[in-house]
């Protein structure tokens, strides 16, 4: 089925004082579709969406709506609401105030302005909440508040920057539901941008991975965990042991002293390669019938699972398990040739290694830092 | 310790009070006097009401001090918008600072200068300047400019940016993002510039001093020029209604100060939320 292509941007470049944030971007999106823009901070997901809402020009290419060049279409003339990443809410008005703004300044009738804001406080779950001033209101309301405000205008593309990232896990967990089936229900288009690989696996039509201003990888969910095409998105997105090696020829590739047979083709012979395990492809297996032996270092459990740091020949391997494995013991590993996914060499070879310097600390470290975007912007008063 | 610094405090206040205490007492006094205070009356306010020339000088102060501040806070207030929203850091910084200036500046500096200025500019063909009201409203108007930047450019400065952009993003144009959004969440620094500038306004003495006209007399002028002869008592009502007046407004200001405060507190609640990380 091809749909219509709501939103292209082509060959889309932009710097900010000489910095360059987006590199020859090249992207379209289908109407009716949830998009995620996934990446880390500073990737340029951010600046795409700005561009998409009007309120950064690029420096080349174009944007399209619907066939239609809108490269100089200010914000307010753009069939596209935004819902912002700290909500911003007017904070002189209420509720039903705020939802309101984009009907009244579209002179709409005061008593269809009632009745669309009451339905759409309603599908956000907001009923009786109008009189409500929004500074009383908590973080997850109020983000229902910046929904609504842009939903009731019904535009043709909502764009949602980084809505979560201020709430708790479980109240997140929530809202992702919410957020999915709103987007069922409306029909709308959905840009989303998000540096959280799990929010984006679970909501998303469409994941567009970005880094260092380009797009690494589009793709459905599915496609991106289990085909990634560089060590970058590999590491990324889930857990990944990212090891060199060499496709020896079709079928065959060897990593870690063994060769393993594989389902990767295409490679020239002995072209080396960067092969991608995912923890929880791994079995366990006693050591003497494994096709890698290795000492376990580190044994954390995360609940569902155990997640095991075994040593291979210095590199160290993270493995999910539901099986206990006692640290200093000796474990043979099993990889089926459907487990291994192997990857042309790219910059990003050998920046993620092993899981040696893993630590539940290091992982909260390297999480993106959410002032991301107001980098992109131009100075701000102290 | 505590006690020597209560005393000192004390000390200070009543330094800085006790003339206006003192006037303000002497203006109930019935008797013109300033060595013993006899009966408690009005006597002198009413005297004072009684004063034609005082009245109207009364009545010009008012009328200077009203429009010269809503025409400094219309202008202070646009050029806040405009320095906020300036890309350049840099030129930001030099242009704060080229309007703190008139403020350090001595009014006898300011005096003088814009004399010359307007006595420069009444020379000039077609140009029907005359020293008298619209000299002090120029005046006046431009020396309160800076002191309203000043107390709304933090609340311009405050404000979240992406409140404009939802404005935008909202259909809302430029101008009308100004008035529906940037305005309203201003308005306390706007209402604080204003009275700021009313008060200023109502007690030059030194500039005015320099570009009225005898047929245009602001109230401090008028008390001048009467303190050069003999002090009439009625002065000492004026004074002290005076002193009531700018009263009444710093409580104003305050006010409007606090309320400024509030709103900026409830508007960092939401960013309590949990830390940020997936």
């Amino acid at each position: 089925m091809e749909q219509t292509k709501i939103i292209d941007l082509k060959n889309i470049s932009k710097s900010f004082d000489g910095e360059p944030v987006l590199k020859n971007i090249n992207l379209y999106i289908r109407d009716k579709e949830f998009v995620t823009l996934l990446g880390p901070s500073g990737c340029g997901k951010t600046t795409t969406l700005r561009i998409i809402g009007g309120f950064e020009q690029p420096d080349e290419g174009d944007v399209f709506f619907l066939d239609e060049r809108i490269n100089d279409v200010p914000p307010y003339k753009r069939n596209v609401n935004t819902v912002f990443q700290r909500y911003a809410l007017f904070p002189h008005l209420n509720v039903y105030e705020n939802v309101a703004f984009g009907l009244r300044v579209a002179k709409v009738p005061n008593n269809v302005i009632s009745k669309k804001v009451k339905e759409t406080l309603a599908l956000v779950n907001l009923k009786g909440f109008e009189k409500r001033a929004v500074s009383t209101l908590s973080g997850g309301q109020q983000q229902r508040v910046a929904i609504a405000r842009a939903l009731v205008n019904n535009p043709k593309v909502l764009l949602l920057d980084e809505p979560l990232a201020a709430l708790d896990l479980k109240l997140r967990k929530d809202m992702q539901n919410e957020l999915k089936a709103l987007h069922e229900r409306t029909g709308i288009t959905f840009i989303y941008v998000t540096h959280d690989q799990e929010e984006a696996l679970s909501m998303s039509d469409t994941i567009v991975v970005m880094a260092d201003g380009r797009i690494q990888q589009i793709g459905t969910p599915t496609d991106i965990y289990n085909e990634p095409k560089n060590a970058f998105v590999a590491d990324f997105i889930g857990e990944s042991n990212i090891l060199d090696g060499v496709m020896i020829d079709d079928f065959r590739a060897k990593f870690a002293g063994v060769e393993f047979k594989c389902l990767d083709s295409g490679f020239e012979k002995n072209e080396p390669v960067d092969v991608v395990v995912r923890p929880e492809d791994v079995d366990i297996v006693p050591a003497d019938k494994g096709m890698l032996r290795g000492t376990v270092t580190g044994v954390t459990f995360k609940g569902v699972h155990w997640e095991i740091i075994v040593d291979i020949k210095g590199f160290k391997w993270m493995i999910q398990t539901t099986d206990y494995c006692a640290p200093d013991s000796v474990i043979g590993l099993y990889i089926e040739p459907d487990a291994i996914h192997v990857m042309k060499k790219s910059e990003y070879s050998g920046m993620f290694g092993d899981y040696s310097s893993y630590s539940e600390e290091f992982d909260e470290l390297s999480v993106a830092d959410p002032e991301e975007e107001e980098k992109n912007t131009e100075a701000e008063d102290e | 310790m505590k006690t020597l610094s209560r005393i000192y405090m004390v000390l200070v206040f009543a330094l800085l009070y006790a003339p206006i205490i003192v006037l303000v007492l002497f203006s109930f006094n019935e008797r013109g006097s300033l060595n013993q205070f006899t009966t408690f009356s009005f006597y002198w306010y009413a005297e004072l009401f009684r004063d034609a020339t005082a009245l109207g000088a009364l009545k010009n102060s008012l009328y200077l001090a009203i429009s010269s501040s809503v025409l400094a806070t219309v202008i202070g207030t646009l050029a806040a918008f405009g320095i906020n929203n300036l890309r350049s850091r840099y030129i930001k910084t030099v242009i704060r600072s080229v309007t703190n200036i008139p403020m350090m500046n001595p009014d006898i500096v300011t005096g003088v200068s814009m004399m010359l200025l307007f006595v420069f500019a009444s020379t000039m063909p077609f140009l029907p300047l005359k020293f008298g009201f619209v000299t002090m409203l120029i005046a006046h108007t431009t020396f309160n400019i800076p002191y309203v930047i000043l107390s709304v450019l933090p609340r311009f400065a405050q404000m979240d940016k992406h409140l404009t952009e939802a404005a935008l993003d909202l259909g809302c144009t430029p101008a009308g993002s100004f008035f529906r959004i940037e305005l309203p969440y201003v308005l306390p620094g706007v209402v604080s510039g204003l009275m700021l500038g009313f008060t200023l306004s109502l007690d030059d003495f030194v500039i005015s001093h320099f570009v009225s006209s005898p047929d245009f007399q602001t109230l401090p002028l008028y008390v001048y020029t009467q303190t050069a002869h003999k002090v009439k008592f009625s002065m000492y009502a004026l004074c002290a209604l005076m002193v009531f007046a700018i009263l009444i407004l710093l409580l104003l200001v305050n006010f409007a100060g606090s309320f400024n405060l509030g709103k900026s507190k409830v508007k960092r609640k939401p960013k309590t939320g949990v830390k940020e990380n997936g």
